[in-house]
């Protein structure tokens, strides 16, 4: 029984390093790399942010699909030819809108998407601030007991204690 | 002020009840993405001719050439596009109809093969360019694959994309009422 155990425990073992060892999959052909590793790095880190158009989840960095490869030689050939990081962004939203960038520009039409979880927090924390203040003054402070509440509370508690003693109530 | 509190549950039903009908409407295509290059000039661009003895496309002619002056489609296909085979009888109709120029583009196809294609289904084209890497369509047009039909207006300015297949009714419903108005 220990023996199996142990083999399980190695199996576990050998899936976890595996998974560690095995990172995400790149798209990216060796022919399609440019051999300045700087332009390619630069070229890998625009690809990331750049919708996949027919895929649409996907960015062009890691998609199979042939048009991303097209658009990542795109980008390749437009730095090369000393285009900035933005300029090549810009072709790109040229040709296929805003909807090409995975992060979408902040504008008016965009305000939404940015602003809107952190409308919906404010929100919701307006809310629970004013619902416990509006409770907290309408709570009643503690009232003290006159006398006879007291006399009464008092004859209560010591019939309750004597039922108990005497084990024939219930003793809730 | 309380009162009002109890609609908000109501309030809240209404706008997810509007939010899900406009999701769900059928006829709605959230894939559909609207082109920045509508409202534009045609970039430039020339395509290579499909044989030697006929001519191929270039913007010079929407601008200064043969069809200066024009309002005419175009219409990037491939041999290997299952809906552009779908698509090709109506390419006719388009031409037919509404008395315009249709202009083809093969996209990433090779020549034989296009040849192969029109020579099996016949050859709605008024003009035959080839773009054999893609690139007039990607980095010209903005298209995302094949089919997609741009009409473009007398001044060589891009008025309408049409990605993917065209069909009877958007022909009827979209296109012909607007070419007729970029023709007046």
């Amino acid at each position: 029984m220990i023996g199996r155990g142990r083999s399980l425990l190695w199996a576990a073992f050998a899936v976890a390093a595996l998974l560690a060892m095995s990172g995400p999959s790149f798209a990216v052909k060796p022919d399609e790399m440019l051999s300045d590793p700087a332009l390619e790095a630069r070229a890998q880190a625009i690809s990331k942010d750049i919708r996949c158009v027919v895929c649409q989840t996907e960015n062009i960095d890691e998609s199979d699909a042939d048009i991303a490869h097209d658009l990542r030689v795109i980008v390749r050939e437009q730095l090369k030819a000393g285009a900035t990081d933005d300029q090549v962004r810009q072709f790109l939203v040229a040709r296929y809108g805003d909807f090409v960038l995975l992060k979408p520009p902040f504008k008016a039409k965009t305000f939404l998407i940015w602003t809107g979880p952190f409308l919906l927090l404010f929100a919701a924390g307006a809310g629970v601030f004013l619902y416990y203040r509006r409770t907290a003054a309408t709570r009643h402070e503690a009232v003290p007991l006159n006398a006879a509440e007291e006399a009464r509370l008092q004859r209560f508690l010591k019939d309750h204690d004597a039922d108990n003693v005497a084990g024939t109530g219930d003793p809730s | 002020m309380r009162r009002l509190l109890f609609l908000l549950p109501l309030i809240v039903l209404a706008a997810l009840a509007a939010l899900f009908i406009f999701g769900l409407n059928p006829s709605r295509d959230p894939k559909a993405i609207d082109s920045p290059l509508i409202g534009k000039p045609v970039a430039a661009f020339t395509a290579p001719a499909l044989a030697g003895d006929q001519p191929g496309i270039a913007d010079s002619d929407l601008l200064t050439g043969a069809y200066k002056g024009q309002v005419v489609a175009i219409n990037f296909f491939a041999s290997w596009c299952v809906p552009c085979r779908a698509e090709h009888p109506l390419l006719k109709q388009l031409s037919a109809e509404s008395g315009i120029p249709v202009i083809g583009i093969a996209w990433k196809d090779k020549k034989d093969a296009t040849q192969a294609f029109l020579g099996e289904l016949g050859n709605p084209y008024a003009r035959i360019g080839t773009d054999e890497n893609g690139r007039i369509g990607i980095v010209g047009f903005g298209i995302t694959g094949v089919p997609e039909t741009f009409i473009i207006d007398k001044q060589g300015i891009i008025r309408q994309r049409v990605p993917g297949p065209l069909s009877d009714d958007l022909i009827e419903s979209q296109l012909l009422p607007l070419i007729k108005d970029l023709q007046k």
